[in-house]
């Protein structure tokens, strides 16, 4: 998948070590891979296609440490995929002001953790800059990825999910891709900010992301023995996120649950959930369910209490249609 | 007061005129066979001098005695081994999550022990267990702690990463690579503002190098003339980079500009206490000294790192063969005939025993509580609601 388009984004992979479940074949000339491939594939086409368009970050000349990068470097020489050496602040402002200059510029935060020393380049160099030149410059040819969420053993520190500091930042494009898609070899390009309707139902709204939809698909799964029939959203894209396709659902089901790894103070499903009230509120028949992770830092030990498990969700269904 | 030794080897006097404490740097540099007299003080060359930067090194005659160095070696084996022990305990999962290990740098941590007291601090990234086994940690905190029990030393909670021990002044255990420096800045500044001449070894990687808050931490250091040490444990990669790809420039020791830097042989703990020595002599008088302390790792980065794919296994065997903490202490004590072979043999027979009672012992302890899951997030509870997924059950507000 190419992402192109204007406009900062940001982009995050969840990591393949989750078992994430069959996903639910969809009509598209494609064939199912990770999403490690299709990042692989999708940065292939996208040096191949833009002379100007680089890729660097710690590590991503062998290939990375989640393989996104394998071939680049061989492919593409050390002058346009190479190694940053360990600081996150320099690598989000070198890339800001390489795209500044109107370059592709692909940059790679190891994990979602390591993010915050280059919150302050993101949030007041990257987002800003357009508006505050009066679009003399822009920084939309930079792209950030970076492998987010828990992986059963992550710990305090590889495992976060940031997205909520960075929703609440106008002028940044937040993103996410599922484990495995089917996934076309081709050049081909999404429309950013729409959600996709990944299941059709009429009794509640599930709204989630990344790799929180496997667990949302198995409890829909779960929920459809007990006769609720789920409809599932893959917002796919947080800022800004497709208000339209949830609300047209909401307005078809009634109901609405919303699913995160990160801690549901503040998460943003908070912003989800007003924002669906605001517009939905004489057509919901029941509140809106957040089944998030808890407040506390990620724990280690303690991962299997924290995060929002498919009995959660469930069990949130079931009280929710019942209300 | 002088020392008067006896160059003969098969010396019978056990009552020479001895000094407790290590003699000036100007003392002689043949050394004495010590006797049954523990008090004996033995003047040793380091492996190679040191070289500073902006300051005149220490010499590299270093006393020391015989005990001392008897101590080095079960120190530094116990180290070895609970390193080793943890490896397997990983791979046959009973420690899961990131466990990244420390053998071949035992000699620093040791060696910093030697010259410091348990009211100075130490903080450093998360190649912990050994620097927090040298401040005082048992085995079976370790063990426990890497297998997140409840006997772990924070409480099961923290894992391999995240040591800590408050009675001894070890600050732990971080994550976030470099992110430990200026916290250590900090400590020391408390220190100098409790006037309890008390110093802080921040200790941080070749890799956390780069970082910009270390030279934040650097420039605030330096302005208020802080007692820190940073100590640059420069084991040559930062993950799988090596120095030179990382680095326009890899000597560390030099990295400070304004603040003055010394280069130690992180293998030859006798060079290690020299230095940290030094370094706390000179930070109370005159603020920060960085120490890089040229050291090197056995394993791979953690435990998901094989080690062989950024360097090869000749290099590896290499540098176990020549400069090996544990070996060079092995030869000091069989040279100076402070023990023999076979009895060096039997301590690190008893320190497999010690290692493997630990294991038992920390596989016996519990998981923590699941309520300790929201405890300590905030002082007091603020709280956290929280249920299971049968909403049959109350919704609680915990602790």
């Amino acid at each position: 998948m190419a992402l192109r388009g204007l406009g900062r984004r940001i982009s995050i992979g969840k990591r393949c070590f989750s078992s994430a479940s069959e996903v639910e074949k969809r009509p598209r000339d494609g064939k199912q891979i990770n999403l490690f491939s299709a990042i692989n594939q999708a940065l292939h086409i996208a040096l191949e296609t833009d002379s100007r368009a680089y890729v660097f970050g710690e590590d991503v000349g062998f290939g990375g440490v989640f393989r996104c990068t394998t071939g680049l470097a061989d492919r593409f020489g050390r002058n346009r995929v190479f190694n940053t050496p360990l600081c996150e602040q320099g690598i989000a402002g070198f890339a800001i002001g390489l795209a500044a200059m109107g370059n592709r510029a692909i940059a790679e935060i190891q994990f979602a953790d390591y993010i915050y020393p280059a919150f302050d380049q993101i949030v007041n160099e990257a987002a800003k800059f357009r508006y505050r030149s009066g679009n003399q410059f822009n920084c939309g040819g930079l792209t950030i990825r970076s492998p987010y969420g828990a992986v059963g053993h992550g710990g305090h520190y590889h495992s976060q999910s940031p997205e909520a500091f960075f929703c609440h930042v106008p002028g940044l494009k937040w993103l996410y891709r599922l484990a495995v898609e089917e996934v076309p070899e081709r050049d081909y390009m999404l429309p950013l900010s729409q959600a996709e309707v990944i299941r059709q139902g009429s009794d509640i709204t599930l709204v989630g992301w990344g790799a929180q939809l496997s667990v949302l698909e198995r409890a829909c799964d779960e929920a459809a023995k007990d006769g609720i029939s789920c409809e599932l959203i893959d917002l796919r894209t947080l800022i800004p996120w497709d208000k339209e396709t949830v609300e047209a659902s909401v307005r078809k089901t009634g109901r609405l649950l919303v699913s995160h790894e990160a801690p549901v103070t503040g998460g943003f499903g908070a912003e989800i959930s007003a924002s669906i009230a605001e517009r939905c509120f004489l057509r919901l028949e029941a509140p809106v369910a957040r089944i998030c992770g808890l407040d506390t830092p990620f724990p280690l030990v303690y991962e299997p209490f924290y995060m929002p498990t498919k009995n959660k969700v469930l069990d949130a269904i079931k009280a929710t249609v019942n209300y | 007061m002088a020392v008067s030794r006896l160059a003969s080897s098969s010396s019978s006097l056990s009552k020479l005129l001895l000094r407790p404490l290590p003699a000036p740097p100007f003392s002689r540099s043949f050394s004495a066979i010590a006797s049954d007299d523990d008090g004996t003080v033995l003047t040793i060359e380091t492996s190679v001098p040191f070289t500073g930067h902006k300051i005149d090194p220490p010499s590299r005659s270093v006393d020391t005695t015989r005990n001392e160095l008897l101590s080095f070696f079960h120190d530094m084996s116990v180290m070895r081994r609970m390193e080793i022990a943890a490896d397997s305990l990983y791979k046959a999962k009973l420690i899961r999550g990131f466990c990244h290990l420390y053998d071949g740098q035992e000699a620093v941590a040791i060696g910093m022990e030697a010259a410091i007291t348990k009211r100075d601090s130490i903080i450093t990234a998360y190649r912990d267990h050994c620097t927090f086994l040298g401040r005082g940690g048992t085995l079976v905190e370790v063990f426990s702690e890497l297998m997140g029990r409840r006997s772990g030393c924070s409480k099961g909670k923290g894992g391999s990463m995240h040591f800590y021990k408050k009675e001894a002044g070890f600050y732990g255990g971080h994550g976030i690579v470099g992110a430990q420096i200026p916290l250590g800045c900090g400590l020391a500044f408390a220190q100098k503002y409790s006037k309890d001449e008390t110093v802080t070894f921040a200790l941080y990687g070749d890799g956390a190098a780069n970082q910009g808050q270390l030279f934040e931490a650097l420039n605030m250091s330096a302005l208020w003339d802080l007692p820190v040490i940073l100590v640059c444990e420069n084991n040559h990669y930062g993950m799988g980079t090596a120095e030179w790809r990382a680095s326009k420039s890899p000597a560390y020791y030099k990295r400070g500009d304004y603040v003055p830097g010394l280069k130690v042989d992180g293998m030859d703990v006798l060079a290690v206490k020299q230095a940290c020595k030094f370094a706390k002599e000179h930070a109370l008088k005159n603020g920060p000294i960085i120490l890089e302390m040229d050291t090197y790792r056995y394993h791979g980065h953690s435990m998901s790192d094989p080690g062989s794919t950024y360097r090869t296994r000749d290099e590896i065997s290499g540098v176990r063969q020549e400069r090996d903490p544990i070996e060079r202490v092995r030869k000091l004590i069989l040279t100076y005939e402070i023990s023999s072979a076979s009895e060096l043999k039997d301590i690190e027979k008893g320190i497999r025993k010690e290692v493997d009672e630990a294991i038992r012992q920390a596989k016996e302890s519990p998981m923590p509580d699941p309520s300790e899951l929201f405890t300590n997030v905030y002082v007091k509870g603020f709280g956290v609601e929280a249920f299971g997924a049968d909403r049959k059950e109350v919704k609680a507000v915990l602790p």
